[in-house]
């Protein structure tokens, strides 16, 4: 188990060191002067000049990229051109409304997804099972941003029962502050839990042909306990690929969502950075967002090891 | 299940149609403004009701579609051109480093969801249709490639692949003769799905500003327009909704349609 | 009163009949055999006793089990039942057992679903039924995981897990099918020992002959989901009734005769060769280990010689095989055909590669399922400098399947329309087309029916007699290799232990390992009664 956990820790500091290269590169290279590229061609040569030296442009292109991981090793994302603030102090302010947020769909989908899924497989072409595929092959089509709209019109305007928007922050209290993500969360988690609950009855469908469930028939299980006790916990192994790939598009989503409640996380940010051509901003948040999915994929491994006894055993 | 493909296929075709027709006619003038006529609900002369602008909401969707279907249409070509052959490369020289080079390549796009990728491109390269295409396009070729290999993987083990190679030929040879035909049904049912992804990519892109730009039209832009009227013009919202919906689930009945209907075709029945 | 007694068991599936009135019994310490080739139904009987049919499927008649008929339980009934009075043993034990769980768990499981008791005490007695098919604790502890098992290990939990609770009948569906010789030798051993002990009814389904003599108290043939025959095993086996019984055990222990090639020139030169293999890393950053899978092996093949390869799985015949065919290179040693080596250092000689061709094993994965015959047969054109064309190569192909008995019609169909023996005469075609001097048969009679197999040997020695062949016959059936090569070479761990002439091997068997090899295959007795 060890070993396995040092080699997946590997991989992923392999990947984090080319992801934050890629990045450095698109970001710092690609526009050429990445300083003209900010204040634009109407800029003042003094300004220019100091904004080169603020960016530590004189330096050579390894030089800055050694500095810029150096420093966000040591928390230090540099400062915002834009708002003259360092990068951290934003980005932290934001995480804890897109991670919250992220984590909340994340639950409410699988909470949904796996009963749904385990449901349709267990009454395999019966009415259950087809009303559930039908309502997955619904779900699995509707934008997740557009499906917030309409939240938004049904519960906040109609109802009345959430905001339209903003998010009270935690201070108020954590019931508080989950009130004003749920309908985000909801959004967000009903065409992702629609994915998961067809991964999920596919898995255990799979399973259910498998050899040792005929084994487990065999022995006197009823076809309930068959699958209860032996088709989940193999059915899972393919469901933690899924939930692992999943991440990336919830966390994707999370920022377009935002952008209908007018949520204060990541998503705001980055795109007013994009506009005000922030590229210190750009550059930090990406990496950031990218260490997210590559860390939950490397939870994601570790899970598989403590699922499949087979993965231990292999260095 | 051949109602699926059916169903589905006509689902989507009735968009195809509506895009390909936008080139020729539309009802209404896309463009041009008409404020008098704002904020109409579905009538009989706009189908679809007006936008903010008084422009009609059915011209709209049909220019819009255009937008859809070309960019992901495009970065599924993108995918499948280069995803495939890496797949089939992968395949072949499995466990070489070469494999392992395209494996890790694959993760590390993975990584990256095509809305980072179009962030990137966006910050650098300004905003338009065509980093949409660059981004899901990107995003689609681990996809592909991961497909490929993992089905050329166990179709190396099977033993006529070992008389091919018996015969002399080569893994390049092998992938294309062998390989490449007995994927192919995977890959359309794939290229499908990707497609139908796609047009929740460039809606979800478009809508925060990151998709094609206007004046061009698109479904996501559409919306993002709706949502300040939302409360007072619903309708607005709801029928880009309806037409990505639709097309969306069209592309995924004929998906699974297609597996249906290719896979028990070409099943080997066993004496 | 029987055990089990079948009364007119009907079965049919999705409309298509599966077996037509079944009637047999078996009593108790009975061990009963369902024989017969594929199609004919005898899984299904088995599935059917458990009631474990697939969707779709109908029976009428009845069985009963003591004074039940199994046929009109409710599934509560019947799930108490199966593990308890009647135990079910499955063909593959490499995917019979659930990856995720101990084997003590598993073998637990049978004895809680069935009894009120502590997990401590389930496990207990998981682990003495584990000691009784030949698993202690103290090289088998509970806690293994069915992959750190090998396939006869496997087997053998999977049989605990059957008869944990001493059921009155044990079902055994082609148990040993999958395993190798000795191991198929132990595990038959095995069970007829919880048989006898156990006074435990055994119904033991197989299609080997071999085994079901040596084994069975009595014997059912079947075909087509008739019953053809039954009796007692020494009385059936004097006194074969059915036309279709007989067929079947002449064809079982069918030989053929070699026409006689006379000695000749070295053809193929295998010399002090050598293959390794890297094991994954055992630390981080440890060096990889190396697996020797053949070890400096040493023979020759003469021109007209037919010469066969036994050997188990593991002892490296299928990795000798791929260098012998340039698959794969070689570390040490060198391999000529006459006189030209296969190997110009990594790179495989390709003309000498046209020189050697192969059938394999597998009729229904050997062939691409979208390509007609005449493209598949003509595969090996790619190895020739000037491949025929146009009608030099129509009459090849012509030529080629009428060589095997079929017909020039065959070139254009798809190979899914034919049967198993069928398409492996198309992979002989295939391998004679270019006329190679040598072929390799590897394992290419194993997964086909007996009947068909006495046809493809037929095929070969009629081929030997047209073409002078030359080859090398690789299998792990011992019968087969005795009536169809001249010489034999016997394999283990990577290295030949014993060569010499086919029938002074088998009578009088030098090495050790050979002895235990003859000693362990099942041997069917001369029909005429008098054992062999």
């Amino acid at each position: 188990m060890l070993r396995y956990t040092l080699k997946r820790l590997l991989s992923l500091l392999i990947s984090l060191a080319i992801a934050s290269l890629v990045i450095f590169a698109v970001i710092e290279i690609a526009p050429g002067d990445p300083a003209s590229f900010m204040l634009g061609i109407n800029a003042q040569p003094e300004t220019l000049a100091a904004l080169r030296s603020e960016l530590g442009l004189d330096l050579s292109k390894t030089q800055r990229y050694i500095d810029w991981i150096t420093g966000m090793l040591s928390g230090d994302f540099g400062t915002s051109y834009t708002y003259r603030t360092p990068v951290a102090d934003m980005v932290t302010q934001r995480l804890w409304v897109s991670l919250p947020l992220a984590l909340y769909a994340l639950t409410l989908s699988t909470l949904i997804a796996f009963p749904a899924g385990i449901f349709a497989a267990a009454r395999r072409g019966k009415a259950g099972d087809i009303g559930v595929m039908g309502a997955t092959q619904l779900g699995v089509a509707i934008p997740n941003f557009w499906f917030a709209m309409m939240l938004v019109l049904l519960f906040a305007i109609k109802l009345r029962w959430f905001s339209a928007g903003g998010f009270v922050g935690w201070e108020k209290g954590l019931l508080a502050g989950l009130h004003s993500l749920t309908l985000p969360a909801i959004a967000l988690a009903l065409p992702q839990a629609a994915i998961l609950a067809r991964v999920m009855r596919s898995s255990l469908l799979d399973v259910l042909g498998e050899d040792f469930m005929r084994t487990a028939r065999a022995k006197g299980l009823t076809a309930r306990q068959a699958l209860w006790r032996h088709g989940l916990r193999n059915a899972m192994i393919p469901v933690l690929t899924i939930i692992g790939l999943q991440f990336s598009f919830l966390l994707a989503g999370a920022i377009i969502i935002e952008q209908v409640f007018y949520l204060p996380g990541l998503g705001r940010l980055i795109f007013q950075s994009i506009s005000a051509r922030d590229l210190i901003v750009v550059e930090s948040v990406t990496m950031l967002l990218v260490f997210a999915v590559i860390f939950v994929n490397f939870a994601v491994d570790l899970a598989y090891a403590v699922v499949d006894p087979r993965l231990r055993a292999r260095t | 299940m051949i109602r699926n493909l059916i169903f589905g296929g006509l689902l989507t075709s009735i968009f195809v149609i509506a895009a390909l027709l936008s080139f020729v006619w539309t009802p209404f003038d896309h463009v041009i403004l008409d404020i008098p006529s704002r904020l109409q609900t579905p009538n009989m002369t706009h189908l679809l009701g007006t936008d903010h602008f008084g422009r009609d909401i059915l011209s709209l969707i049909m220019v819009g579609a255009r937008t859809s279907i070309a960019v992901a249409l495009v970065a599924v070509g993108i995918g499948m051109g280069l995803g495939i052959p890496l797949g089939l490369w992968a395949a072949a020289r499995r466990g070489s480093l070469v494999d392992e080079i395209i494996m890790r390549g694959n993760d590390l796009v993975f990584a990256f969801p095509s809305l980072v990728i179009a962030i990137l491109i966006t910050a650098v390269f300004g905003a338009g249709a065509v980093n949409a295409i660059i981004a899901i396009g990107i995003f689609n070729i681990p996809v592909f490639a991961r497909i490929t290999r993992g089905a050329a993987l166990s179709l190396w083990e099977r033993e006529f692949i070992l008389a091919a190679r018996v015969a002399g030929k080569s893994a390049a040879r092998i992938s294309l003769e062998h390989i490449l035909p007995n994927v192919t049904n995977l890959l359309i049912v794939q290229g499908t799905i990707q497609f139908s992804l796609g047009i929740l990519a460039e809606a979800g892109l478009s809508y925060v500003g990151l998709g094609a730009q206007p004046p061009t039209p698109s479904w996501g832009r559409m919306l993002a327009d709706a949502q300040t009227m939302v409360s007072i013009a619903p309708h607005m919202a709801l029928m880009p909704g309806f037409a990505i919906i639709c097309t969306v689930l069209g592309l995924n009945l004929m998906g699974d349609g297609l597996r249906d209907y290719l896979d028990p075709r070409l099943r080997v029945k066993r004496v | 009163m029987s055990l089990l007694s079948v009364q007119n068991l009907s079965l049919s599936i999705h409309g298509f009949n599966i077996l037509h009135d079944v009637t047999f019994q078996i009593s108790e310490g009975e061990i009963v055999a369902i024989t017969g080739e594929s199609g004919s139904g005898k899984s299904m009987t088995a599935l059917a006793t458990m009631q474990l049919l697939p969707q779709g499927a109908t029976t009428s008649g009845r069985i009963m089990l003591g004074e039940d008929d199994i046929t009109t339980l409710t599934e509560q009934r019947l799930c108490s039942i199966r593990g308890n009075d009647i135990g079910m043993v499955f063909q593959e034990p490499m995917t019979a057992l659930n990856p995720v769980k101990t084997i003590g768990d598993q073998v637990a499981e049978t004895i809680q679903v069935h009894e009120r008791t502590s997990k401590a005490d389930a496990l207990d007695r998981a682990a003495r039924t584990l000691e009784r098919v030949g698993l202690p604790q103290s090289k088998f502890p509970l806690s293994r995981f069915p992959h750190e098992l090998s396939g006869g290990q496997r087997q053998r939990v999977v049989i605990a897990m059957a008869i944990a609770l001493r059921p009155r009948l044990l079902i055994a569906d082609e148990p040993t099918t999958a395993l190798d010789v000795t191991t198929q030798a132990q595990i038959l051993t095995l069970l007829t020992k919880l048989a006898r002990e156990d006074g435990m009814g055994l119904m033991m389904i197989t299609h080997d002959l071999a085994v079901v003599a040596q084994m069975a108290d009595r014997i059912i043939v079947m075909r087509n989901g008739d019953i053809v025959e039954q009796g007692n095993t020494l009385e059936l086996l004097q006194n074969m009734q059915h036309p279709y019984t007989r067929m079947l055990f002449a064809a079982s222990s069918h030989t053929v005769a070699l026409p006689d090639n006379g000695a000749s020139t070295a053809l193929l030169e295998v010399k002090d060769v050598s293959r390794d293999y890297q094991t994954p890393r055992k630390t981080l950053f440890g060096r990889r280990g190396t697996y020797r899978a053949v070890n400096k092996v040493n023979f020759t093949l003469t021109r007209g010689e037919r010469l066969g390869l036994v050997g188990e799985s593991g002892c490296g015949k299928s990795t000798l095989t791929r260098a012998l065919l340039g698959l794969e290179p070689v570390q040490e040693g060198t391999i000529t055909l006459g006189g030209e080596p296969v190997f110009t250092g990594t790179k495989p000689n390709l003309a000498v590669r046209r020189r050697i061709q192969v059938v394999f094993q597998d009729p229904f994965g050997s062939f691409n399922p979208r390509h007609r015959v005449a493209r598949q047969i003509t595969e090996p054109f790619h190895l020739l400098d000037n491949p025929p064309t146009g009608t030099e190569r129509q009459k090849a192909i012509d030529e080629a399947l009428i060589a095997v008995g079929l017909t020039p019609a065959d070139a254009q169909k798809y190979i899914h329309e034919f049967s198993g023996g069928q398409r492996q005469r198309i992979a002989i075609a295939r391998a004679l087309i270019i006329r190679p001097d040598l072929i390799v048969f590897d394992e290419a009679v194993s997964a086909l029916d007996v009947s068909v197999r006495a046809q493809i040997l037929d095929l070969l020695a009629e081929l030997c007699a047209a073409y002078s062949l030359s080859y090398l016959f690789i299998s792990h059936d011992l019968s087969v290799v005795r009536t169809i090569t001249d010489r034999v070479l016997v394999m283990k761990s990577g290295e030949i232990v014993e060569q010499g002439q086919t029938e002074g091997v088998f009578t009088n068997p030098q090495h050790v390992y050979t002895k235990t090899l003859i000693e362990a295959a099942p041997v069917l007795p001369d029909i005429k009664g008098q054992t062999a």
